[in-house]
């Protein structure tokens, strides 16, 4: 309140301030800090959210934590075969705070990932994709499938075994499309040998992709700011059921970053081997491949799948089609009740898709053969059928209760 | 104001403090994640910045010289023949040098003797002439007689700086200071280790006068 004449019929924040001094000249001109007020200070959130809303903004100082220590990282890497791995050492053994950054990336990776499942659940628990979020849900998923790009990209850089033969079982599977895939393959390896171009083009890839997100989180955010947050009850709220972003949210949202960099820390300096897989700090070597390829624990679930399916295509549209599904989600759930916790039906068979998700991740983990081949054909099966069966049929059931 | 009551009966005191005490921690947390990324951009010009270079001398013969690169720079390591040893002790010869004691801080403190070096068969200098930087030229044997001859040593090509064998500069020559001497251990009779000091010493190569 700075008693500078204001009227009285202009609510505060909501036009550009006037008065003396630089920002309230600035904001005449370019309403950035009125905008931000709205946005960020004043903005309407519901009163009830829960933890599980703390993971947009975890996901939001993760992706700055990872841009970040990326920068300085590629100050110090170089995208080539003979080079890569003994970069990587050099940032590990001789860069003052090397090892530091790396941890920091490799851990954000890791639970950049682990937060962005969670983050999605929440989602699809509370009905979050549903009229008039769409495109928010839409954008995310977007996010996600480009979230994924990076990390195999990301993790192909240091060049060590598992990169080297992570690139090579992706593109085989790339190669695996009929008709355009051995071309397909062929243009992103960008040789006939697994080396200096495609590692050239995956840093770049890797690079280019990071600032992308950045963009594209931008409008995943705007589009979240028009109809403001759901919550955990699904129904709109009334503005009497609405406190200030800040300090109310801002505060929570601190919390949960607390808690999340206390997992963080432990992750990475005390337990650093639970995140990275040994065979990776040898150099790439084509002569040799390692007796146990598998990718990292985020990519187990669709490892899984592409295994459970006897058909090398048909694990590939399996593997693809898992994520393809969930942008169909909006428009496969015909149900007018956004959240779960009214949708008894609903709720039990998501319980059922989380299960069959860490199944199929188990099942990655273990290679699809003898008794884990079944789990991982019924847990692919529960998977798609949850979405193109249940969730459409449970929307119906539910409209002729409330109908009746 | 729209503050709640019970907001506004906590002393203003204790809010500030434990506000300040918040925001203390946090900038404490905020600057202890940002000094890894400072420290990654600090030069990195010492020896800590290169592994030490291991050279193996026994199959390079009395009276040759090899060049070696160590941080970017040339280094000059040579077989002194027993002829050129006892030039390097000759008075006469030392009479002409501009520090012929190496008293100034050319060189490590081991290497601060008459050969220069921890051996006084092998030579180890770096090959950048004190006076504007270039690469001298390796001219090994004795030529002319009297007062004025050339005992063998280095001669720079730009300004004509000379040295001995030693790397110790002529009066009369531009250069002001003898060669420098890189710090270096040798882990056998015939392996230097370029940029490792021997047990128990702990010369810093930045520490030199002029390179």
């Amino acid at each position: 309140m700075n008693g500078s004449g204001l009227p009285e019929n202009i609510p505060p924040h909501a036009e550009p301030a006037s008065g003396g001094g630089v920002l309230s000249w600035i904001d005449r001109r370019l309403p950035v800090i009125s905008a931000f007020r709205k946005e960020y200070v004043d903005f309407p959130m519901p009163r009830n959210l829960n933890a599980l809303w703390n993971f947009g903004a975890i996901l939001c100082a993760v992706l700055v934590l990872m841009l970040a220590t990326g920068i300085f990282l590629a100050m110090n890497y170089t995208p080539t075969a003979a080079g890569a791995f003994m970069s990587i050492e050099m940032i590990e053994r001789q860069l003052p705070g090397g090892w530091a950054l790396r941890a920091m990336h490799v851990t954000g990776a890791s639970l950049f990932m682990a937060a962005l499942y969670i983050h999605l659940f929440r989602g699809l628990y509370y009905g979050s994709y549903k009229q008039p979020r769409e495109i928010l849900w839409l954008s995310g998923l977007g996010l996600l499938v480009m979230v994924m790009v990076t990390a195999f990209a990301g993790y192909v850089l240091p060049w060590g075994q598992m990169s080297y033969w992570g690139a090579d079982v992706a593109g085989k599977a790339v190669g695996a499309v009929p008709v355009i895939g051995p071309t397909l393959e062929h243009i992103m390896e960008g040789s006939d040998q697994l080396g200096d171009i495609f590692i050239h083009r995956f840093f770049v890839l890797h690079f280019v992709m990071a600032f992308a997100i950045v963009a594209i989180v931008g409008l995943h955010v705007a589009a979240l700011h028009v109809p403001g947050p759901n919550n955990p009850t699904g129904k709109p709220v009334n503005a009497r059921d609405t406190v200030p972003f800040h300090p109310y949210y801002t505060t929570k949202d601190l919390t949960g970053l607390v808690v999340f960099a206390l997992v963080f820390v432990a992750l990475a300096f005390l337990w650093p081997d639970l995140l990275s897989e040994p065979e990776n700090y040898r150099p790439a070597n084509p002569l040799h491949t390692p007796a146990d390829i598998e990718p990292e624990w985020y990519f187990l679930p669709f490892y899984g799948m592409l295994q459970s399916v006897p058909s090398k295509f048909g694990g590939l549209l399996a593997a693809g089609g898992s994520i393809a599904i969930l942008f169909a989600v909006p428009w496969l759930d015909r149900s007018s009740i956004r959240s779960a916790r009214s949708r008894p039906l609903c709720r039990a068979g998501m319980a059922g898709l989380v299960a069959a998700f860490v199944l199929m991740g188990l099942v990655g983990r273990h290679h699809a053969e003898g008794g884990w081949m079944i789990v991982g054909r019924i847990a692919t099966l529960y998977y798609f059928s949850y979405f193109l069966v249940l969730l459409p049929l449970c929307a119906r059931r539910e409209m002729r209760g409330t109908a009746g | 104001m729209e503050n709640p009551p019970d907001t506004q009966s906590t002393p203003a005191g204790r809010r500030n403090f434990l506000g300040l005490v918040t925001a203390t921690t946090a900038a404490a947390g905020v600057g202890a994640c940002l000094w890894p990324f400072l420290q990654s951009l600090a030069p990195r010009d010492g020896a800590a910045a290169h592994l030490p270079v291991d050279v193996d001398v026994s199959a390079l013969p009395p009276g040759q010289q090899i060049v070696v690169t160590w941080q970017g720079r040339p280094v000059f390591i040579t077989h002194r023949t027993p002829e050129a040893l006892s030039a390097l002790q000759d008075a006469a010869l030392t009479g002409r040098l501009r520090d012929g004691q190496s008293q100034a801080g050319q060189q490590p403190p081991y290497a601060a003797n008459w050969h220069r070096s921890l051996d006084p068969r092998y030579g180890v200098v770096v090959g950048i002439c004190t006076h504007l930087g270039c690469v001298p030229t390796y001219r090994p044997l004795p030529e002319g007689q009297g007062e004025g001859n050339w005992p063998g040593g280095y001669a720079c090509p730009c300004h004509g700086s000379r040295f001995d064998l030693a790397g110790r500069v002529f009066r009369g020559a531009p250069a002001p200071y003898n060669l420098p001497v890189p710090p270096y251990s040798m882990p056998s009779p015939t392996l230097i280790r370029l940029g490792e000091n021997p047990a128990g010493q702990d010369f810093d190569f930045s520490s030199i006068l002029q390179l």
